[in-house]
Parts: C-alpha cells; structure tokens; sequence
C-alpha cells in the first residue's frame, strides 16, 4: 500500500517526502476539523454526574 | 514525453506483482491503530485545551457583560487597564438568592485558584452531557439550590476532556476559596472535604448531602465529576460551604480580582 504510494510519486527522493508531508498535514486537518467531531458524538461520554 | 507515463506504468505493473495481501492487510491495521490513537490524543489533550480556552474566554467576557454599567469603586472610563476593585468586603447581609434559568442558559461562572490562576469556567443550568458538559464545562444540577442560597448549590464537570474542568478536584485542600460568580454578584465557599462515591449515589446533591428529608440550615456547594482518571466507575465529590458574598457593586474579591474585567460602555 504504501511501497505503492511511494512508486507512484514523482520527482526525486526530497520531492517525493515533501509530497508525504502535505498529505500527512491534510489528513490530519481533515480528521482534526471534522472527522474526530464527528466520531466523538458516538463515543461513550465520560459521565460526571450522580444519577439514579 | 510518452517516457515518462511508459516508466510509471511499468513501475506500477511492478509493483503489482509484489502486491502481498498480508502486507497490504498489515499496513491497514497499523493505519488504523494510528488513528485511533490520533483521536485519542485529540480528544484528551487537543480538544481538551481548546475548549478549555473557549470556556475561559466565555466566562470572562459573560463577567465583562454583568460589570457593564455598574460602577465600581475605584474606576475612571478612561483608564480601564489600571481597573482593580481593591475594597475590602464589606458586610452584605444575606446573599441575593438568583433564580434557576432555562436548561442550557449560562447563569454563573466558576473561580477556583486552586485549579490555577486564570481558572474562570461557565455554568449553565442542567447537566446534560451534549448541550451543557461538553459544551460549557460545568452544570448546575436542576432542582438544587442556587449559589447564596440556603441548601446545596450542587454542579457537575468533566474530569478529563472537554475541558476538563475538574482536573484538578482531588488537589483541593481544606480552606481553599471557591467562588461562584452571577449577575448579583459573588458567592465565596472554602472547600471542606472530598468524598467518593458510587454514580448512583444522589444523596450528595440533597439540600443538606446525604440526609434525606433534613431541612437544610447551612448554604453548600458540591461539585461532581468522575473517578478515577479516565473512567466512570466512581465519583469524586467535593463539598464548599459558604462563607461571604460580595455584592456587584462593591467589586470582586482580591483572590480573582485579576480576572474579573471591568465592563464596556
């Protein structure tokens, strides 16, 4: 999968990190704004209060 | 030009025949451990600060909205900066008693120096988990009594995430200063004791906690959260009774008086 990614890539070794890079940075962006607030309404909420 | 796209199609075609489903298989497992851990780390630590900011900033500028036209003690328009109500407390009688708002309203705004020295947090009424918990950081649970008010002002926060404005409960010593802000003014309760007990156990929110049924004599505070650490297992709760309030007028106690900005126009 990646050893794929990584062949698909263009231009020389430098290119190809920095390529890596942004796409890590969007995934991230892309989970951080949207996708974790998203998943975080079906985790189990840390219950703090006292009830019967 | 028909080079280039011939290479990468023949590295492609390569790299095909490597192709490994166990390999493949194995990359998609670790990617997802990664990001499971990822939210972890966004949901503990960096949604926790940013939060925990936002509630800050809500608190401060809902204080800002309630000094706005009152006229403080020591104050000219023009210098707002040098703003520091430095009066010492003068005796109020009795504590205005506020009334409960609607679900969800923010009414109240928590200082505790122990938790830090900008510790300044909302308190909405109700404690629903998605519309006042996550949202606010602290709730007032519906029914108990109001801040000043003869009984059990009793609110609920999370310990972890969201925030966080619990964190740091079990570090409370005996005597330290609990202020609640409203509209009316400020309410200071010293912290006396931390208790744990089951979740079920709603004894610790009755006017006077854990006696049903007593008619309550003393004004309380209880704050509620979860214990231990990252679980629901427990509670951990902590009792305040009321010392003194300040009216509006005569400006906020020294203890937070850095954090309490004068108002606009």
């Amino acid at each position: 999968m990646y050893g794929v990614l990584w062949q698909v890539l263009p231009g020389p070794v430098w290119v190809r990190v920095l390529m890596l890079l942004a796409l890590v940075a969007a995934i991230l962006a892309v989970c951080v704004f949207w996708v974790f607030p998203f998943v975080d309404q079906f985790v189990a909420p840390t219950d703090s209060t006292v009830t019967q | 030009m028909t080079e280039v796209p011939r290479r990468t199609a023949r590295k492609l075609a390569k790299s095909r025949r490597r192709f490994n489903v166990v390999g493949v298989l194995g990359e998609i497992l670790i990617t997802a451990g990664a990001f499971v851990l990822l939210f972890l780390g966004w949901q503990l630590w960096l949604n926790d600060i940013i939060v925990g900011h936002e509630q800050h900033d809500q608190a401060i500028s809902l204080s800002q909205k309630w000094n706005t036209g009152i006229s403080t003690p020591t104050p000219t328009p023009t210098s707002p900066a040098t703003f520091a109500p430095t009066l010492a407390p003068v005796e109020s009688g009795p504590p205005i008693v506020g009334v409960a708002p609607a679900n969800a309203e923010r009414f109240a705004i928590l200082y505790v120096p122990r938790f830090g020295a900008d510790y300044a947090r909302p308190i909405a009424e109700g404690i629903g988990v998605t519309d006042v918990l996550n949202k606010y950081g602290l709730g007032h649970y519906p029914g108990t009594q109001m801040p000043g008010e003869v009984g059990n002002f009793a609110i609920a926060a999370h310990r972890k995430a969201y925030g966080g404005n619990l964190e740091h409960i079990h570090e409370l010593q005996v005597g330290d200063p609990i202020f609640v802000e409203t509209a009316d003014g400020w309410y200071k309760y010293i912290f006396r004791d931390i208790e744990y007990v089951q979740p079920t156990s709603v004894g610790v929110i009755a006017p006077v906690p854990q006696l049903s049924g007593v008619p309550p004599v003393d004004r309380m505070i209880t704050l509620t959260s979860c214990n231990p650490f990252f679980s629901t297992a427990e509670r951990i709760i902590a009792y305040g009774i009321f010392d003194t309030w300040y009216p509006r007028a005569s400006g906020a106690p020294t203890d937070i008086a850095a954090l309490v900005k004068p108002g606009g126009q």
